[in-house]
């Protein structure tokens, strides 16, 4: 994308900078009205995510007594947040900027503005019910949602791949994968890529587009930082919410266990050495944070460029950021 | 040629797939915000013209398919191939039927096309958007049909068979658009 002499101009119109603004505004009072605190955390940081599909930016930082820190642009505020939870805050919520590198195309752009909330005391299905009710209650002025749905993962799988995913070998995965309509070489790919590609191509198109599709209990390989379900050990506490196949929350009943995070952690870093990606340093402070207690909570974080252009009915993220990345 | 990677993959870009040109007609990005990102391609086949779609992850690469489009002036037929000259350097090529795929009907020597190359050699020739040829064949018009109401086919010179209006005659010339196949105008003699 070569720059030509309308490069300053922004993509996105005057209507979408208005709605951006009152759907900001609409937000705030939801989480006023249930008392949640607005708080802020860092965007750059020491600590980051290790998750092996997120790539996150970085930059050389030099100032009076830190000299030449590494650090790096937050893919979401969840580490810092989770360091507040622990620190005693309470139920909060924060909208800010996220960063995630090599992210660009239809609903991405590498800097985006996400939505990220934990409510204390709460289980997920409780947290699952207030994603749907702040989805319907900030599109409500542009579009009337049916009643949200909620469904599990594996029935889904089952229901729309003919696949078991808690059950299925690779070989048959693979097959299901092969056999789909837009072919692809499944060499190097594992058993969570493809569960992840039959999701994306055999159950997201059949989401209603009317309504909130709330999906739960992914399997347990796919927790991220979701605590496992106490009665079916194989799938985890975590949900993603979808209007239409836009995705646009993922959320966890969240692991507080130090232990067992700590293994998450190492096993992420495992897989990045393995495929060579760059390996940054196991967050401690996040890691302390958790072994000085995390209260029981449900934490989502949600996508809050994509609900704007639900609102909108744009075609895809540039109609409601002001600079996408090449105009950055 | 060179390799394109998953950030250099966009529309326009001519590849090889399964060893056959293609240019890529989309790209989309999927990403699930925890997951394998992938790359959703539409490519249409510049042999056969079909589209296809495939799915890349981003270690992928697509090879580069040595193609390029440059206007060339039509020389002759031999009755198998067609003759093309590059107007800068006289290389000639010769181009098959399939290459053609119909734009014969309507070249005549000394246009110049827009030939697309693989590899040096043709394999695609369009016609110019818009031709004047003259008519071999028609019927003869109805006295005092001038200019409205219904029309007749005329065959031209290079073959092509064109709907024309009724007043049109036999030895004129008319302008054509090659893309749809449809009269214009009467040209000037």
């Amino acid at each position: 994308m070569e720059g030509d002499a309308a490069d300053w101009r922004p993509t996105a119109g005057p209507i979408a900078l208005q709605r951006r603004a009152a759907m900001l505004a609409r937000l705030r009072a939801f989480f006023g009205e249930r008392e949640v605190l607005e708080v802020e955390t860092p965007l750059l940081s020491a600590e980051t995510t290790l998750d092996p599909h997120l790539e996150p930016l970085s930059s050389r930082v030099d100032a009076p007594g830190i000299d030449g820190r590494r650090m790096y642009l937050q893919t979401s505020p969840e580490l810092a947040m989770k360091r507040l939870l622990a620190a005693g805050s309470g139920s909060i919520y924060q909208v800010c900027k996220a960063f995630r590198g090599g992210e660009r195309g239809r609903w991405h752009n590498p800097e985006f503005t996400i939505l990220e909330w934990y409510r204390v005391g709460w289980d997920v299905h409780r947290l699952m019910r207030e994603v749907a009710a702040l989805i319907e209650t900030l599109l409500a002025g542009s579009r009337r949602l049916e009643p949200a749905t909620y469904v599990g993962y594996a029935d889904l799988m089952r229901r729309h791949a003919g696949i078991d995913p808690h059950e299925a070998s690779i070989r048959a995965l693979r097959r299901a994968v092969a056999d789909g309509p837009s072919p692809i070489d499944t060499s190097g790919l594992d058993r969570d890529d493809l569960l992840s590609r039959l999701f994306g191509e055999r159950v997201e198109p059949r989401f209603a587009p009317d309504r909130v599709t709330v999906v739960f209990d992914y399997p347990d390989s796919q927790a991220a930082m979701a605590q496992l379900n106490a009665s079916d050990p194989r799938t985890a506490e975590r949900f993603e919410a979808y209007v239409g196949d836009i995705e646009l929350a993922n959320g966890y009943g969240e692991l507080r266990d130090p232990t067992e995070q700590r293994q998450r952690l190492e096993h992420d870093l495992a897989s990045r050495r393995r495929t060579g990606r760059p390996l940054p340093p196991v967050p401690s402070r996040f890691l302390a944070a958790l072994e000085s207690g995390l209260p029981p909570c449900a934490g989502v974080a949600l996508g809050f460029d994509r609900l704007l252009g639900l609102e909108l009915g744009a075609g895809g993220i540039d109609e409601v950021i002001s600079f996408p990345i090449e105009r950055g | 040629m060179a390799s394109y990677n998953m950030n250099q993959v966009r529309t326009g870009l001519k590849v090889l797939e399964s060893g056959e040109p293609n240019v890529i007609i989309s790209c989309d990005f999927i990403k699930p915000g925890k997951g394998q990102a992938f790359t959703r391609v539409k490519m249409r086949n510049l042999l056969s013209g079909r589209v296809n779609e495939k799915t890349y992850k981003p270690g992928d690469l697509l090879e580069g398919a040595d193609v390029i489009e440059t206007s060339m002036q039509y020389l002759y037929a031999d009755g198998e191939h067609w003759f093309f000259m590059n107007p800068d350097t006289y290389d000639q090529v010769e181009a098959d039927a399939a290459a053609l795929g119909g734009a014969e009907q309507w070249i005549k020597e000394e246009d110049v096309c827009n030939v697309t190359l693989w590899n040096g050699h043709p394999i695609l020739v369009a016609a110019p958007n818009f031709v004047i040829r003259e008519i071999v064949e028609t019927d003869p018009g109805l006295k005092g049909d001038t200019s409205s109401g219904g029309n007749k086919p005329a065959k031209l010179e290079t073959g092509a068979v064109v709907k024309v209006p009724l007043f049109i005659q036999t030895g004129e010339s008319i302008r054509v658009d090659t893309r749809t196949g449809e009269y214009v105008s009467r040209a000037k003699a």
